[in-house]
Parts: structure tokens; sequence; C-alpha cells
């Protein structure tokens, strides 16, 4: 592999204001939403004392999950010395950033109090994952920046691998955070597995390098620079691998649940007869989310395809935001087991089947921590050089020999 | 003349002088005044909770009617919380019909935080909001209560609430906001005052008196006594949380 230059985008093009544009607004309606939730209250939302964590959490946990996967490009060619993946090793850093300031605005923002974030920084319980996970976001963003500084900044390159490998268990163990949010759940059936942080981990793999493909090609063909087929094919059939992974996760997680008789109910529930639940189980989360992408990364009429890898890399990011909704929403839907074995009925909705409905606020707030995760990407990309000049095929070859990097100043 | 007018100027200044600070004083006070009236009624007789002390609660639920809701009513009315059917509006206590499918056993039962020893709740919440006092009563404290909801969904027993719009006309002695989240606090002022729960009392009044409150580390008390010769379940003892509220008759 030769010298890689890296270079901003030029972002001066009437396509690339309008995109700014379209971002902030969705920005702007999301921090709208939030105003009002905050002001007139949660009761514009769809939330109610049944299910109390709705579609905000949804694209926050995504966003957070998809983060921290995102970043995994970067750990392939610091951590694991894979010379293909290095000149994308900056792109995978800012989007790792730039996904969880996005989740982390949703879920501060969806807050009964979100005026007293500054409480949360100054009060702990350290029982509490969630407490830990204070920690290990805003230390995953001062680590992943760390970590960009030095893959760009050439008088410390040498510290690269092991910045990198700081970041690499950071993500690990923020991931193993998330998914114990759900999995520390004991009191719900749908949850209470330790599975579900390792399945989180997976599950972060398959989002954060679907959308690192599809912010790659989208940058590509946007500035006219060259993306090479090798490059494509690779982070393809790496993610044909994850969304397999995440259905095998998918597997081993409901046959558990269905060995032990008590969570039999709720797994019916999930599986066969919970209506819009069981829908994005099967068709969002198996079929979206994994066997499509599959399907189209690997089937000879299409494996060569950029289109189909697009399309399967937005597959997976549709199915993993159905299978979040399924886990979140579905998961609270099904009624708390205060009475097990018992029918039980009350003016507190015990025993049934929760409604959850989203709201427009929810949908806006939701959006808008997406939009913003793009927006800065969109930015920083212009701002900062971290996409390369060229990812053809022979300078990304990785039979070459070691690997250097330049940076050429300034915008084209 | 002038040397006897002076005294009554330098009077007359002091007087002023008097008025002007009792008045400031009186001015700082007042709030302070009126929050000690209003709570006079269920004045502290002592400083701290303290962990000699186990506040518990027994159920017997062979004495409790369906048709009954007098803890219900009693419970809402003394902490001002109304329930008008929305699935947003709270419900600190509730009953809970249960029967058994099989045998068509029934049964109704009162179900509102259990004041467990390992409360799941204060274990997830990030700012330590969600507390146990020493003698064993689960509060929120809502002055660093952020709305996350995380101890929701850990509560096994749907024990908690959130306020999600506006409030008015809160009673002083339970503090309600919205954007936190509350529950049954075993109405602690009374506690603190001596006096049992406002449910434990209407049941005693308007109900079969199927509700004992008291000290379950106290072996002489009533509770304890009656729970060393009847039996009685915590719910999903499974959990092992060590729950302070005791069901008979289940």
């Amino acid at each position: 592999m030769g010298v890689i230059h890296y270079r901003e985008i030029e972002g001066r093009s009437a396509g690339f204001w309008g995109l700014v544009g379209l971002l902030a607004a969705f920005v702007a309606a999301g921090l709208t939403a939030a105003w009002f939730m905050e002001h007139i209250g949660h009761i514009i939302t769809g939330m109610t004392n049944q299910v109390v964590w709705g579609l905000p959490h949804v694209f926050a946990v995504f966003l957070i999950v998809a983060a921290s996967g995102a970043l995994n490009v970067a750990s392939i060619a610091s951590v694991f010395g894979k010379v293909a993946y290095k000149p994308l090793a900056r792109l995978s850093g800012l989007l790792a950033v730039a996904l969880l300031i996005g989740g982390l605005a949703i879920l501060v923002l969806d807050l009964g109090r979100p005026d007293r974030l500054v409480v949360a920084m100054t009060h702990y319980n350290f029982r509490s994952i969630f407490a830990w996970n204070i920690f290990l976001y805003t230390g995953f963003v001062a680590v992943t920046g760390f970590y960009l500084w030095v893959m760009m900044e050439r008088r410390l390159n040498g510290y690269t691998r092991m910045v990198g490998t700081v970041a690499f268990l950071w993500r690990l163990i923020l991931t193993t955070g998330t998914g114990s949010i759900f999995g520390f759940l004991v009191a719900r059936q749908p949850y209470d597995e330790a599975i579900m942080a390792p399945m989180f981990i997976v599950m972060s793999f398959a989002f954060g390098l679907a959308i690192f493909l599809l912010v790659l090609m989208a940058a590509c063909k946007g500035t006219g620079r060259p993306l090479g087929d090798a490059t494509v094919m690779r982070l393809k059939n790496l993610l044909g691998v994850f969304a397999a992974g995440v259905l095998y996760f998918l597997l081993a997680f409901h046959i558990t649940k269905l060995y032990e008789a008590e969570f039999r109910g709720a797994e019916a529930f999930l599986l066969l007869n919970g209506g819009i639940y069981t829908f994005l189980f099967w068709f969002g989360a198996v079929f979206l989310g994994g066997l499509l992408p599959m399907l189209l990364f690997w089937l000879p009429q299409t494996r060569r395809s950029r289109v189909a890898v697009g399309w399967g890399s937005a597959s997976v990011v549709v199915g993993g935001l159905a299978l979040m909704y399924d886990i979140i929403i579905g998961g609270q839907a099904w009624p708390l087991s205060i009475f097990p074995g018992m029918h039980v009925s009350s003016s507190f909705y015990d025993g049934v089947v929760n409604f959850y409905a989203p709201s427009l606020p929810e949908c806006a707030l939701g959006l808008g921590g997406s939009a913003l995760a793009l927006l800065l990407i969109l930015l920083a990309l212009k701002l900062l050089p971290f996409l390369p000049e060229s990812l053809v095929d022979e300078s990304v070859e990785p039979h070459s020999a070691a690997a250097g990097t330049s940076t050429a100043p300034g915008a084209a | 003349m002038r040397n006897s007018a002076l005294p009554q100027i330098a009077c007359d200044q002091d007087r002023r002088r008097f008025f002007g600070i009792a008045g400031a004083v009186a001015l700082a006070l007042a709030p302070g005044v009126s929050l000690i009236a209003y709570a006079q009624s269920d004045a502290p007789t002592s400083a701290a909770a303290s962990a000699k002390t186990r506040w518990g609660l027994l159920i017997d639920t062979t004495q409790c009617k369906p048709s009954c809701t007098a803890c219900v009513t009693a419970c809402s009315s003394y902490n001002g919380w109304k329930n008008e059917g929305r699935p947003t509006d709270p419900q600190w206590i509730r009953k809970v019909q249960v029967s058994d499918p099989s045998t068509g056993f029934s049964r109704s039962v009162p179900v509102m935080c259990q004041h467990c020893a390992n409360a799941p709740c204060v274990e997830v919440c990030p700012t330590g909001a969600s507390f146990k006092r020493a003698d064993g009563i689960v509060l929120v404290d809502r002055h660093i209560c952020i709305g996350c909801r995380y101890c929701m969904m850990a509560c096994p027993y749907k024990a908690r609430s959130f306020v999600s719009e506006n409030l008015s006309g809160q009673k002083p002695w339970a503090p309600r906001g919205k954007g936190t989240v509350e529950g049954c606090t075993l109405c602690v002022p009374r506690v603190d005052a001596g006096k049992v729960p406002a449910c434990v009392e209407a049941c005693a009044r308007e109900g079969n008196g199927a509700m004992t409150f008291g000290d379950l580390n106290d072996p002489a008390s009533p509770i304890r006594r009656a729970l060393a010769h009847h039996p009685a379940v915590q719910l999903r003892a499974d959990l092992m949380l060590d729950t302070g509220v005791r069901y008979e008759g289940l």
C-alpha cells in the first residue's frame, strides 16, 4: 500500500448545503419536540406508566450500539494490523463519536428532567449500570477523540496501536454496559439474560458497519472520489458475517428462553402472537436485518453489485431498528408477572398486553438525534481530513509494503 | 425644650428600626412557619430513621373485600395523586384481582411498593435518587431524580409512576413534580409522627382491618407475632428481594 492522502471534502456545492440544511431542519424539529416534551410533559408522547421507554430510546440505544460498532474498522486496522482497513480508520473513529453524540442527545432530551443533567454528573450510584454508562459514554468520546488525534498527527502515529487497543477494549465494555441495561432487568421476562451483553456487541458490529458502508459509499460518490471494489467487497463480506452473527445470537437467546417454562408466555407473545412485535421480529430483525442482506451480499446474481451492497447495508439498519423496537417496546408490552400462573386484572393494566403508539414528538426527537449524528459527520468531513482522496484498489492493496500517511493541507 | 425633644426623636427612630427589623424577620420566617403549620399534624418524633426498626405491612387477603377500595382512596387523598383512568395517571396503590385459572380460587390484593430490603429500583438508579431509609422505607428524592425511568423498568411490582404533566395542589408533605418518578412512601410523615399509613387506617375504619403495620424487627409487635403464627408470602419471593410487605392467604 502506498502513501494515503487524506483531504477535506470540498463542501461548496448546492447539494452539500442542501443536505446540511435538511439535516439541520431535522435537528431543529428534534429540539422543538424536546422543548415541548419538557414544558408540557411526557403526556404528549405515547409513553405511559406501562411503556416507560418509547421510540426515543429505540433510536438512542440503536445509535449508541452502532457507535461502538462503527469503530470496528479502525480497530481492525490498528489493533489487528490489517493494513487494508487503515485508510478507513479515521472515518471509522469519526462515525463512532458522531453516532454516540446523536444517541446521547436523544437519551438526555428524553429524560423527565433534562435540566438536571448536572445532577447525573455529580451524583453517582455505582451499583447502577446506568451510572457506569455515563462514564463509559463520555469516556468513549474522549478516548476515540484522542485516538483520532493520534491517527491524524504524524508525530503521534507511533501510539496508534496502543491507543487503538484502549479504544477497542473501551468499546467492548461500553456495549457490554448497554446490553446489561436490559440483561440486568430480572423482573421482566423478555429480558433477564446475561447473553444480552454479548448479543448487543455483535449487534453493534453489524449496525455500525452497515452505517459505515453507507456513509463511505455516499461520501465517495458525493465527492467523486474513487472507491475500489476490493474495499467495498471486503467490508460487505464482513457485514454479512456480522448479520449472520446477530441471527445466531437471537437464536441462542430465544432458545434459552423457550427452554425455561416461566418465559414461554413472553416468548409466545414475541415470536408467535404479538402482532406488530412478532412482525418486527420475523420480518424486521430476521429477514431485513439478517437474511436479505446475506442474500444480497452472497447470491451469485448480486454479489458483485454496489447497489446490492447499498441496499443490503440499508436493510441491516432498518432491521436493526426493528430489532431494537422489538426488544425495548415489545419487552415492556408484555405484562409483569407479579403473581406467576394466576390470572390478574386491575385498574393499572395488570395482566394485559400494554399498548404503545409513538407520537410525533417522539419521532421528531429520534430522527433529530440521528440527523445530528449525520450533520456532525458531514461538517467534520468538510473541516478536517478524514476521507482519503482515493480508495482505488491499488492504493489500499494489502500486499504492498508498510503503509505511510500524509495529509494534504487545506481544502481542495 | 430642645433637650427634652431629643430623646423623643431617638425613641421614635428606635421604634421604627425595631418594627423594620421585626417586619423583615417576620417576612423571612413566614414561609418556614407556614410549612411547620402545614406539617404540624404529622410532625416527626425523631430526627433520623433507625436501622433497629424495619417497617413492614402484613395484608390478610382473606379479609380484603374485592369491592372495597378504602386503602386506595385514602392513599390518593392523603398523598394528593389522582387516577382518572388514563394510562399516564399515577397509582401508588391498586387493587389487583387475582384468580387461579385451574381452580377458580380468587383474591383481591392491594399492591403497592413492597419496600424491599434488596430493592432493584435502588440498585439501578444512576443518581441515588431512589433510596432506602435505615428503617426500610424506600423513597424517591425528587431533588435528584432525573426522570430516566430505569427504576420503573426494574421494579417487579409496577409500583412506580412517572409524572407526565404539570401538577397543582400538591400536598406539602407529599412532594410531587412533573418529570420525576414517584410511588408509595408508606406515608412516611405519618410513620415518623408515630401514626400508621393512611391505607392501614382506612382499612381498619372502612374495611375489614386486613392490614397490619408495624416493626418487623420487634418480636413483640403485632405484625411480627402474626407472621410468627400464620403463613405469609412475599410477592415474587423467587427474586429474594426481602420485601417489607407480606401477604397472608395467597
